[in-house]
């Protein structure tokens, strides 16, 4: 039974993207969308992705430098792996995985509220495409806006490694900026930046699955809140797998 | 004109609409009526569009809404303007921004014109003074004129109220029911309002429909519902004390008449 919901869930989530991914009817209204998108998912989590690679990164320089305690390795070591954790993993899939907290459940209630409150019967009374209308400019800001989100937190998250170097002083902050410059392999950056739009792609659009087909009331709109943030954290998750085999196997 | 013919909705095998036919004349105010869970709201999702029906015909002046494509449907939708039930204004638009959406989506008119037209519609619910106020800072009876305003910006040729006064006071009640009544009359436009509110059937109903467990159990006119021998529609109709007592003044001054 739950094979077949899930089956069904599938195939509506196809059938709302193809509504979706149509062209907008009003240019000019895709336009003010996609500006309040931006600004609403994107420009409002800098914030967030700002605070929170700060602390991994120095979290993480931090637990390579006390672990890697060997004569063999030099002591670029800690700022070399550092760089590969936060560029490949920390800056995409985990900042992600953050942002379907918050971006996700922003956006599943938002369209769950207009739904039970019939806005969104509203615009279809209107003669509007509200899927295209609704959801196309916010997946678009999202999208568009992940690089920006992800050099954000590549950024500050080498930041925060290069304070602790500074506070510490193992490794000395001349050793650890040397190591994250050494054996650089500028792809790297983007596959990261590529990874992140796939991902944005999917916590914009999968939320707005659960908030667009939300039904009954408040209780319901957070459960499609809820349902999506699980949904997104499993798929980018197994996205990231296919993907990393993909692009680097 | 809208027809209905041999209209049926059915949910996990429970017929919610059994065999409806009905017609809804232009320039008057049709009002379907019932108790809760007659079907009503069913009825008005299906008249425009918003739920399948399982088999009948929906003619919108010969056109019929059944057999449409998305295209068609969203076409025919330019000429309808609804008023739900909670208003369901855009909580992040103005009251003015919520009136212009329509035209900013479909009109050819440029923005000075757009927003004269939007305040044009405004002033004709009487709201022009909250035009820059967000829905939250209005009372409900507010919201429900913007969203007449909004309903009818674009000229429709079909207007759908879905339990206009729900939630309201008599007196705000009235104030809006006069309004459905004045625009159907003034633009010459085919009404359909879904309603329990016996107060409007007898202030604008010119024609009444009584649903009952998803049948058509009796058609007429306001100034038929209170005296119609349909044992069902007057359980309905005389549930409201106030309306019980009316019917008892008329017998006996009618009583009186005959006896004086």
């Amino acid at each position: 039974m739950s094979i077949i919901s899930s089956l069904e869930s599938v195939g509506e989530y196809a059938l709302l993207l193809k509504r979706v991914l149509t062209p907008p009817d009003r240019f000019s209204q895709f336009m003010k969308e996609f500006q309040k998108g931006v600004y609403a998912l994107g420009v409002s989590s800098i914030w967030i992705v700002v605070i929170i690679s700060f602390f991994i990164g120095a979290v993480i320089v931090l637990q390579i430098a006390l672990n890697i305690d060997s004569p063999m390795l030099p002591s670029f070591t800690v700022g070399v792996v550092s760089r590969e954790i936060i560029l490949l993993e920390f800056s995409s899939t985990i900042m992600c995985l953050i942002l379907s907290g918050k971006v996700g459940s922003n956006i599943a209630s938002e369209l769950g509220s207009m739904r039970i409150t019939e806005q969104i019967d509203a615009l279809e009374i209107m003669g509007v495409n509200s899927a295209n209308y609704l959801i196309l400019p916010k997946i678009a800001a999202f999208v568009v806006f992940m690089p920006v989100l992800v050099i954000f937190s590549m950024f500050t998250g080498l930041f925060g490694g290069y304070i602790i170097c500074m506070v510490l002083g193992t490794p000395s902050v001349e050793t650890y900026v040397y190591g994250i410059q050494a054996f650089f392999n500028e792809s790297f950056v983007w596959y990261s930046i590529a990874k992140s739009m796939l991902f944005g792609f999917i916590i914009s659009s999968v939320a707005a699955y659960f908030g667009y087909t939300a039904s009954g009331g408040a209780l319901e709109v957070g459960e499609a809140s809820t349902r999506s943030v699980v949904m997104n954290s499993i798929l980018i998750l197994a996205s990231d797998l296919v993907f990393t085999q993909l692009a680097m196997g | 004109m809208i027809e209905v013919r041999n209209l049926v909705k059915e949910f996990d095998g429970t017929m919610v609409l059994k065999n409806i036919d009905a017609t809804f004349q232009k320039g008057v105010v049709n009002i379907i009526i019932g108790k809760s869970g007659s079907g009503k709201t069913v009825m008005l999702k299906c008249l425009v569009g918003l739920i399948q029906p399982t088999s009948g015909e929906i003619l919108y002046d010969g056109r019929n809404l059944t057999t449409m494509r998305s295209g068609e449907i969203r076409r025919l939708r330019r000429d309808i303007g609804m008023l739900f039930q909670g208003a369901a204004l855009f909580d992040s638009l103005t009251v003015l921004e919520n009136v212009m959406f329509p035209l900013d989506m479909f009109s050819r008119k440029n923005r000075r014109e757009r927003r004269k037209r939007a305040e044009f519609c405004l002033e004709r619910v009487d709201m022009l003074q909250a035009a820059n106020l967000l829905p939250s800072e209005i009372s409900g009876g507010m919201k429900k004129r913007a969203a007449i305003a909004r309903a009818i910006v674009l000229n429709p040729r079909y207007l759908f109220c879905d339990e206009p006064n729900s939630g309201l006071d008599p007196k705000t009640s009235q104030v809006i029911d006069e309004l459905i009544s004045d625009i159907t009359t003034d633009f010459d436009i085919t009404t359909i309002v879904v309603s329990h509110d016996m107060n409007s059937v007898i202030n604008i109903g010119d024609n009444v429909i009584f649903l009952n467990e998803g049948i058509k159990e009796w058609e007429g006119s306001k100034s038929q519902v209170m005296d119609a021998d349909n044992e069902k529609l007057n359980d309905f109709v005389f549930a409201s004390d106030l309306f019980r007592k009316i019917k008892v003044a008329e017998e006996i001054i009618s009583e009186e008449e005959k006896g004086g």
